[in-house]
């Protein structure tokens, strides 16, 4: 099982902070998968320019290839302007319609303030239902006094994180197993 | 209709289409080589020529895993090669090309094939042809529009006066040589979008319509519209020919059809396109009302004539080779054309 985690910003260290966190638990918990992250501030990403995927060159290239090829992905974003970074939505213009087709997506939120709770209810997940994905329904909330220098300090959030792999994990197996016994029916 | 060489007595069209594609074949990972593969397409072309197959046709595409670059120059091959057989490209892309060196290759191989040659403009799916030929993609609406305008112009008139944007104007301009009989079907490629085969309705000029995957009717929308714009702008849509293009394969049964076709496919798309064709579309394929002609003799053969009963088409251009596929396969294939699929659809379709 290929799983990618996917940083979407360019600033601030807070989703960073928790997508190690995430991945670290992944590889934990389940040495057998095949685990990379991307953190968008890392990469010279272009703007999308409507070609296809298999078309760009450099870490744009770099970016889009390792995502089509994940089974599941981890997306962690942080709230800007009371929505996804546009770093982030770059990454899903970028990719062909239909991209996330028989791949799991979960995600993780980090924001100043509660009162952007809902925005990944309302923003990322209809972008990501359109993409095809079969969605982690759960997100985790992760607000500004749950870290502390660089290091999660409220257990909760720990334990919510930990939650989402597993769920991630299971989806990911769950969803694999159900679509290789309906295409075995096919015979083709 | 004459204009164009459709002879509607003799009923419903049926062609064949290569992109030109050079993949490996998924069940061994071996691929030919691109001589070989340009070889068993003018093959391919000569049998279908002997079949009695009415139209055969190479598109081309500018990157890797494709070897027909070059595909007026392997219509050259295919118009010497054969005797009866309508040849065109599928599609020639006119926006990274200049219209007047395309007219005057066509004509030259309507000329060679006496009278046989058209050509068919698109507007490029796979787009790594712009950098490639030093064309902004950012023109990729405009350049085509500029250019088919001018293509349509050089087939109308002898003496061409014309101006634009991307290329240099012509005063008085000769291009030569004429085809055969002066002027030679030019047709738009649409790809699904309804509003491309608008703007085709609105011209006045034959489409040829590429339905891939999906049901019937929803390609009838688009079909709808283009008359209805032909209509609208003063043509006399029962004028105007309309052609579809799609998948086609037949096996002794429909289940062998998919299991010997779904590998090709699926592979071949996920490497040309980056995603493969889902299991689940394909086996909804086999439905008489999708447009994937897949399947038995007898199921595509009913699959067509529903089509053309539905869309009211002059011609049916099917791709059987995506992928890989082996030339045995394909000879198979041209064998069960010949004998079953091709005499059904005259019999049901030809004006009595």
């Amino acid at each position: 099982m290929k799983i990618v985690g996917l940083s979407g910003s360019r600033l601030g260290s807070k989703t960073r902070t928790a997508m190690n966190f995430t991945l670290q638990s992944v590889t934990e918990k389940y040495p057998d998968a095949e685990v990379s992250l991307i953190d968008l501030a890392d990469y010279d990403i272009q703007f999308s320019d409507g070609r296809s995927y298999l078309e760009y060159e450099g870490d744009t290239g770099f970016v889009t290839k390792t995502i089509m090829e994940a089974d599941a992905i981890i997306i962690g974003t942080p709230i800007f302007q009371a929505s996804i970074p546009a770093t982030l939505k770059n990454i899903f213009d970028l990719l062909p319609v239909n991209a996330f087709r028989d791949k799991v997506v979960s995600m993780l939120i980090t924001a100043g303030s509660p009162k952007h709770y809902l925005i990944a209810e309302q923003q990322l997940k209809p972008i990501l239902a359109y993409m095809k994905a079969q969605i982690v329904q759960t997100y985790v909330f992760i607000e500004e006094k749950d870290f502390h220098r660089k290091e999660i300090i409220n257990d909760d959030v720990r334990f919510r994180i930990e939650r989402l792999v597993e769920d991630t994990v299971v989806l990911t197996e769950t969803y694999t197993k159900i679509r290789e016994a309906k295409e075995a029916e096919y015979d083709f | 209709m004459e204009k164009y060489r459709i002879d509607r007595s003799k009923g419903l069209e049926f062609g064949l289409y290569t992109l030109g594609d050079h993949l490996p074949d998924p069940n061994t990972g071996k691929r030919i080589s691109a001589e070989q593969r340009i070889h068993e397409i003018i093959d391919l072309a000569k049998l279908a020529d002997q079949a009695g197959i009415d139209f055969f046709s190479v598109g081309e595409s500018h990157q890797d895993y494709f070897a027909t670059q070059a595909h007026s120059v392997v219509l050259a091959a295919i118009a010497q090669a054969t005797s009866k057989i309508k040849i065109a490209s599928s599609s020639t892309i006119i926006s990274t090309s200049d219209p007047v060196r395309v007219y005057e290759d066509f004509a030259t191989i309507d000329l060679i094939s006496k009278g046989r040659a058209e050509i068919i403009a698109g507007r490029a799916s796979r787009i790594g042809l712009f950098d490639l030929l030093g064309y902004n993609i950012r023109d990729y609406e405009e350049l085509f529009e500029e250019k088919f305008e001018l293509l349509l112009k050089i087939n109308e008139e002898e003496v061409v006066d014309w101006s634009g944007q991307f290329r240099a104007p012509l005063n008085n301009a000769r291009v030569l040589p004429r085809p055969q009989k002066g002027s030679m079907p030019i047709w738009r490629a649409v790809g699904g979008h309804a509003a491309s085969a608008i703007k085709a309705g609105f011209a006045g000029v034959p489409m040829f319509l590429a339905t891939l995957g999906g049901p019937a009717s929803s390609f009838k929308q688009t079909i709808t519209a283009y008359r209805e714009a032909a209509q609208r702008n003063g043509f006399v849509p029962a004028e105007l020919p309309i052609s579809t293009a799609g998948f086609f394969y037949v096996a002794e049964t429909t289940q062998q059809a998919q299991r010997e076709t779904y590998p090709y496919i699926n592979e071949g798309m996920q490497v040309t396109n980056g995603r493969g064709y889902p299991k689940q579309h394909f086996a909804q394929g086999a439905d008489k009302r999708d447009v994937m002609n897949i399947g038995s003799p007898q199921e595509v053969i009913e699959k067509i004539l529903y089509q053309h009963e539905l869309f009211g088409h002059q011609r049916y251009i099917g791709q059987m080779d995506f992928g890989g596929v082996p030339y045995e396969k394909l000879m198979n294939n041209i064998e069960l054309i010949g004998t079953e699929v091709l005499p059904a659809i005259k019999k049901y379709t030809a004006k009595k």
